[in-house]
């Protein structure tokens, strides 16, 4: 994957290890000497922050399975059980359910970066769309594993999203059957989701391997989108950014601890903490905070099958990205006005996750304005979200594949090395030997 | 027929403008400076202590508290501990609480089911027997299980508070309904109630739980004046403790580990400038 390797097995053990099973140099070439474009940002850290995440996941959700009960009966209060009588259960618990969140703000943060400096462009492609798959499992697990304390939002929430997929044609109702395990959400469904939200992080995990072998193919992008030409343009992994993604991860790890131990329900809905009862209706549903852009596309369109077509489309869009954006330059750094369409798409983005949060029948500014179009007013967040919504298509379909062949592009740099760097070295280079050789 | 129109507009616009203009839907909720608030607060024993006795005087005669055990009473961070009974089972002050209470049991020499007074071991027992028998009590509502009330409810323990001394007299001109009580905390819209000016809407809503505490209802074992604000806070600090008995644990836990991660992200911020200094990047 990088070229030749620098492994030299230095002991028998390792001589007779790598002539049978050569996983020291692979671990080496790969974690440790693969070389990395030395001009990474701090946008570049989430990957490892990502990999971090679904460790801690997978680690505490192991431990609280062994203490959960997948019962209607009993789900809800072996939860609390973990909360109250399982030692340092609250820890593992506010964990794994803040962890969810935290898992999702640093893969949206690394899906924006991989946007703006065009990182699922040639040769990228099937790194993108491992990616999406990623994201697409990492929500499906999510949403079942919020339904696992079998609280309000958990039942009433199942109830809603599995509603969504019956609404398909012909498949829909057979398969909303087979994700019930009977005519409506009870302890069937309750039993498979568990199941189910115990294998997909495996899954992921596979994933993961796949994209991270991908990425290893080309090697990363770099925030000037230009490929690495030399071995000046790059550094080994090892110390180099073990170190910056270690740095940020401890970063990361603050912001997710601050939220474990001082915050650990802002996140969530207090609603969830009543126990399931399918005859009360929780007087709002809301997904949590991930899922909202997602909920107002949803809601942006007033029949029920168009809105599951438009929001499952909203994320298949992403899987025909590589092919949509016709610009040759990656980065937009030096596509300044495709630069400002990324920041009103990021800007509507975050509208969506707002009017996902709302009524959508609130008015957006002060009060109704009385004029009606169509089903509803038009300062209504209903509305806010129909612009929002179409604008985030209008990006990937209309903003991206023309603006490629009609804008004007900033010069790019001849390489990563050319461009004026923005940290120049303290001591000349090669005054001093290279710290990963040094003890 | 233009008279009709035109009345039919004013209604569909009063329909459509009312809620939103009019200050229905809102709720009155106060804020109290808790001792167990921000990062830092700890509960007053004392005060929980306190508190447990409103719960048992007032209203564990229609609540349960399914989750609660007394044994939680003498817990590390629990309201009874005593660092002399490491094991809450030995506390002789929970041993004490326990005895008051009757619970269910089965003999084990008959079969026959029989009542005991409570040892620390046992769960605090319910009031009423099943789901049936809570709604026949109270006017067909169930009172609500409050072991995780103050993680249940929007506001937490705010809202708690302002919901048992959110009682008021009605204002002229709202309609409550015959076994409701009107209570300004309580989220609802009485638009359709109230038959007032229509952009004065009164705050609140009604629920079937009538207002429970009074002057002196609790006598406090260490002398503090029983008031109704009193009750109520005492109560909902309770309240509080038993929605999330570990919460003491978590925060002190907390400041360790804040600490320890600030202290290796500085470790490996210099860990970076140093390893980076040769590179220009």
């Amino acid at each position: 994957m990088s070229g030749h390797s620098t492994y030299e097995p230095k002991t028998g053990i390792e001589r007779w290890l790598d002539t049978r099973l050569p996983i020291v140099r692979f671990m080496k070439d790969t974690a440790l000497d693969f070389p990395t474009p030395k001009n990474l940002n701090y946008w570049y850290t989430f990957g490892g922050i990502l990999a971090l995440m679904l460790g801690i996941q997978l680690a505490t959700g192991i431990v609280l399975a062994m203490h959960y009960v997948p019962h209607v009966d009993h789900a809800f209060a072996s939860v609390e059980r973990i909360m109250r009588d399982v030692n340092y259960g609250w820890l593992i618990r506010y964990m794994h359910a803040n962890g969810a969140s935290m898992f999702f703000l640093a893969v949206y943060i690394h899906m924006i970066r991989n946007l703006y400096y065009g990182s699922y462009k040639a040769p990228r492609e099937v790194l993108w769309i491992l990616g999406c798959v990623i994201y697409l499992l990492m929500m499906a697990t999510a949403f079942i594993g919020y339904v696992l304390p079998w609280g309000q939002m958990s039942f009433h929430g199942a109830v809603v999203i599995t509603n969504l997929i019956g609404a398909l044609p012909i498949v829909g109702e057979p398969i909303t059957t087979l994700l019930w395990g009977g005519p409506a959400v009870d302890n069937p469904t309750l039993n498979r989701f568990f199941s189910l939200h115990y294998l997909l992080p495996f899954v992921i995990a596979g994933v993961v391997i796949l994209h991270i072998w991908a990425l290893h193919v080309p090697g990363n992008n770099n925030p000037t989108g230009v490929n690495v030409k030399s071995k000046d343009d790059t550094v080994p992994f090892h110390p180099y950014y073990t170190v910056k993604d270690g740095f940020a991860i401890a970063v990361f790890l603050l912001l997710y601890a601050s939220f474990v131990f001082y915050n650990p329900n802002v996140l969530g809905h207090a609603d969830n903490y009543i126990p399931a009862n399918p005859l009360v209706t929780p007087a709002h549903i809301v997904p949590e905070w991930y899922f909202l852009p997602f909920y107002a596309i949803l809601r942006a369109v007033p029949d029920k099958l168009g809105g599951v077509l438009l929001m499952f489309g909203a994320i298949g869009t992403l899987f025909v990205l590589p092919w949509l954006d016709t610009s040759k330059v990656r980065s937009m750094r030096y596509r300044p006005t495709a630069r400002l369409y990324f920041f009103i798409f990021v800007f509507m983005s975050l509208v969506l996750g707002y009017c996902g949060g709302q009524l959508p029948d609130n008015p957006v500014f002060g009060s109704p304005s009385g004029f009606k179009l169509l089903d509803a007013d038009i300062n209504s967040m209903v509305w806010l979200s129909r612009v929002a919504t179409i604008y985030f298509f209008a990006y990937f379909w209309l903003i991206l594949p023309v603006l490629g062949l009609t804008e004007t592009p900033l010069p790019v740099p001849e390489s990563i090395s050319e461009p004026v760097l923005s940290h120049p070295a303290t001591t000349p280079a090669g005054a001093a030997a290279s710290p990963e050789k040094r003890g | 027929m233009l008279r009709k129109g035109i009345a039919l507009a004013a209604l569909g616009l009063a329909l459509i403008g009312g809620p939103a203009l009019a200050a229905g839907g809102h709720a009155e909720i106060r804020h109290v400076d808790w001792t167990f608030d921000g990062p830092f607060g700890k509960f007053n024993p004392a005060q929980v202590q306190r508190g447990y006795k409103v719960y048992r005087e007032v209203c564990a005669a229609c609540h349960s508290m399914n989750l609660m055990y007394f044994r939680n009473l003498g817990q590390p961070g629990g309201p009874f501990y005593d660092p002399e009974y490491k094991n809450p089972n030995d506390n002789p002050y929970v041993k004490a609480l326990a005895k008051d209470i009757q619970v269910n049991d089965i003999d084990s020499e008959t079969g026959d089911v029989i009542q005991r007074p409570a040892i620390p071991a046992d769960k605090f027992p319910s009031p009423f027997p099943n789901d049936a028998a809570a709604a026949a009590s109270n006017g067909g509502a169930i009172p609500p299980d409050l072991s995780v009330i103050v993680k249940a409810r929007t506001g937490g323990a705010d809202y708690v508070y302002s919901l048992l001394t959110g009682y008021r007299t009605p204002p002229a001109g709202l309609k409550v309904a015959p076994g409701q009580n009107y209570n300004v905390a309580f989220p609802g819209d009485l638009t359709p109630f109230w038959s007032g000016d229509h952009k004065k809407v009164p705050p609140g809503g009604f629920l079937a739980m009538p207002s429970q505490l009074t002057p002196d209802k609790v006598t406090f074992d260490d002398g503090t004046k029983s008031t109704v604000d009193q009750q109520a806070q005492d109560v909902v600090a309770f309240l509080a403790w038993a929605s999330e008995p570990k919460q003491m644990e978590r925060k002190s836990f907390g400041l360790g580990a804040m600490i320890y991660l600030l202290i290796f992200t500085v470790l490996l911020y210099f860990s970076y400038r140093r390893v980076w200094r040769n590179v220009a990047h």
